[in-house]
């Protein structure tokens, strides 16, 4: 599997280290429910087809990213950085 | 006579072997049943088994989408043993195992179980005394195993490299004598040979597309060859469950599939006898009857459904089987494949009754449902016939995440990749 790194470009996965499914989302500290923070911590859709994952380009970069993948099929379709080197979002209407 | 024995082999021996009959019927659904099982892997067709032997509950169906056998059942490394350290852990195994221990009697066909030990390799002194930790747990739960030294090593198996030179020195090793491996096809058609016999319908080609739902309780299945009713419905589809829990309006479970891949060599004169780990790495290996050398290793490590991995895998642990047996460094690779498993949030499976009523949900298996297969099968008619689990499952819930209750034999925390 090629992983198009934003920084690097398409480099083989292995330089990489997965960090699981990107549509979880971490609940805010302010957050009390404990059923709240057992769900980000345990519950998966575990989809079979479209992924959006986070990886971490350890050997390389050392971004971390969010690449969209195909859980069936392995096929790789694209990847952005996230953090503080991301690019601003651009939000619908804003230009 | 029985219908597989020494006598029956030697008729159809003198006869051609054309008098041979298929070993389970293949019959068409019927619009109802007692209970449906979902998925004719090994935990699907042993529940099947189970239901129809141990607790008369023979108006069975197992749905299966494809063939007997084309799971994860005919793909694994087919290493069977119970040296656990968590207590839930080593009694269910345990129990699981001494099934393999009188399986072939029970269903009147040679599942080949054979005990020949499973030797884990310690590469340096901490992890000899976590062996020793685990030996002595293992001994307070009645599991027999043996802490051994570099000497005791190199007559059990002579061809592995013990020189003190090594990259990873091997410092000794816990030993299980009884466990071992079996032939993996051999147990999934042997199950649906005793079950059938016992009327359990196994219907392949048969799948389980949705659900039929009366408010919240499941009352039947739709699938590929009609409607099926059933007031009792298992679902035991390994690397699938997300998928066909999905189905029935479960939308997220502590489960992630990942592949694991296997791999065969072309066949050798005999060279390991036992199964052998490697400590230093991730890396099983053990020798067929046939003479392959069967070896795994570690996941590859990201949510896959694709019965298929990539190559550093490959690369990671034909190198840690050169680092063990570097005279097996010319032997050819004949194959490669590889499964896609259940992955729990804790490492270990979930075999109970639920999330929706009428439903039962066994799962979670990593990669260790091959040695389950007869135990889980066993626990989980259970819990169907009695609405409630065994003693030996009642930990395996699915709630247990949300409770705290993890039961996580390698304390790598809700990470499914690293158990
Ligand atoms: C490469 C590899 C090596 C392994 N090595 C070992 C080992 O050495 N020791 C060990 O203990 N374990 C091992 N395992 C794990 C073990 O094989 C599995 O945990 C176990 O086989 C899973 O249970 P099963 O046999 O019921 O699964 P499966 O055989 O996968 O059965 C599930 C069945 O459900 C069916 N299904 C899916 N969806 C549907 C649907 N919608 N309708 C109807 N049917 C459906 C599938 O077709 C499949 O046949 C290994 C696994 C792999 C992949
Ligand atoms: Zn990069």
């Amino acid at each position: 599997m090629l992983i198009p790194c934003p920084v690097c470009g398409p480099r083989d996965h292995e330089e990489f280290a997965y960090g699981g499914d990107a549509t979880v989302a971490r609940p805010t500290i302010a957050e009390q429910s404990a059923t709240a923070w057992a769900t980000f911590v345990y519950d998966r859709t575990n989809p079979k087809g479209a992924h959006q994952e986070h990886w971490h380009h350890v050997h390389g970069c050392r971004q971390w990213m969010v690449v969209s993948r195909d859980t069936e099929t392995h096929a790789v379709t694209g990847a952005r950085l996230i953090g503080a080197w991301a690019e601003p979002e651009t939000e619908p209407g804003d230009d | 006579m029985a219908e597989y024995s020494i006598w029956s082999v030697l008729r159809h021996g003198l006869t051609g072997n054309k008098g041979w009959k298929p070993t389970w019927r293949k019959p068409d659904p019927k619009p109802s049943y007692d209970a449906i099982i979902v998925g004719g892997g090994g935990h699907g067709l042993a529940t099947a088994f189970y239901l129809a032997k141990e607790h008369k509950i023979r108006n069975v169906a197992v749905l299966e989408r494809g063939w007997l056998g084309q799971g994860n059942i005919g793909r694994n490394t087919t290493i069977v043993r119970s040296n656990y350290l968590l207590d839930e852990n080593a009694q269910f195994y345990e129990w699981s195992l001494k099934l393999w221990e009188g399986l072939s009697h029970a269903l009147n066909y040679n599942v080949m179980f054979s005990q020949r030990g499973v030797l884990n390799l310690a590469n340096n002194p901490a992890q000899l005394d976590q062996f020793a930790e685990r030996g002595n747990a293992m001994r307070l739960n009645g599991i027999d195993a043996e802490l051994l030294m570099p000497d005791a090593i190199a007559k059990l198996c002579p061809g592995l490299d013990l020189s003190q030179n090594a990259r990873f020195p091997v410092v000794g090793g816990l030993l299980q004598p009884r466990a071992g491996t079996a032939r993996h096809d051999a147990v999934a058609w042997g199950f649906a040979h005793a079950a059938d016999r016992l009327g359990v319908d196994i219907i392949e080609n048969c799948e389980v597309v949705g659900f039929v739902k009366e408010g919240e309780r499941i009352t039947g299945v739709e699938t590929t060859r009609g409607r099926i009713a059933a007031p009792k419905i298992g679902v035991a589809v390994a690397g699938m469950t997300s998928e066909v829990m999905r189905r029935a309006g479960i939308t997220k479970l502590p489960i992630e599939s990942h592949v694991l891949q296997a791999f065969v060599t072309e066949p050798l004169k005999p060279l390991i006898n036992c199964v052998v780990t490697f400590g230093a790495g991730h890396m099983y290996v053990s020798q067929s009857d046939k003479g392959g050398l069967v070896f795994g290793g570690s996941l590859d490590g990201y949510n896959s459904y694709a019965q298929r991995g990539n190559l550093p895998i490959v690369h990671e642990v034909a190198t840690e089987l050169l680092a063990c047996f570097p005279n097996a460094g010319k032997v050819r690779l004949l194959r490669s494949w590889g499964g896609i498993m259940d992955m729990s949030m804790d490492g270990s499976p979930i075999i109970a009754k639920g999330p929706l009523p009428g439903l039962y949900l066994n799962s979670g298996w990593c990669y260790g449902g091959f040695k389950a297969t007869p135990g889980s099968g066993w626990c989980f008619a259970h819990t169907i016939a009695h609405d409630e689990p065994h003693a030996l499952n009642a930990a395996f819930t699915l709630e247990r995440f949300h409770e705290g209750r993890h039961i996580d034999e390698a304390g790598t925390g809700a990470t499914p990749r690293l158990h």
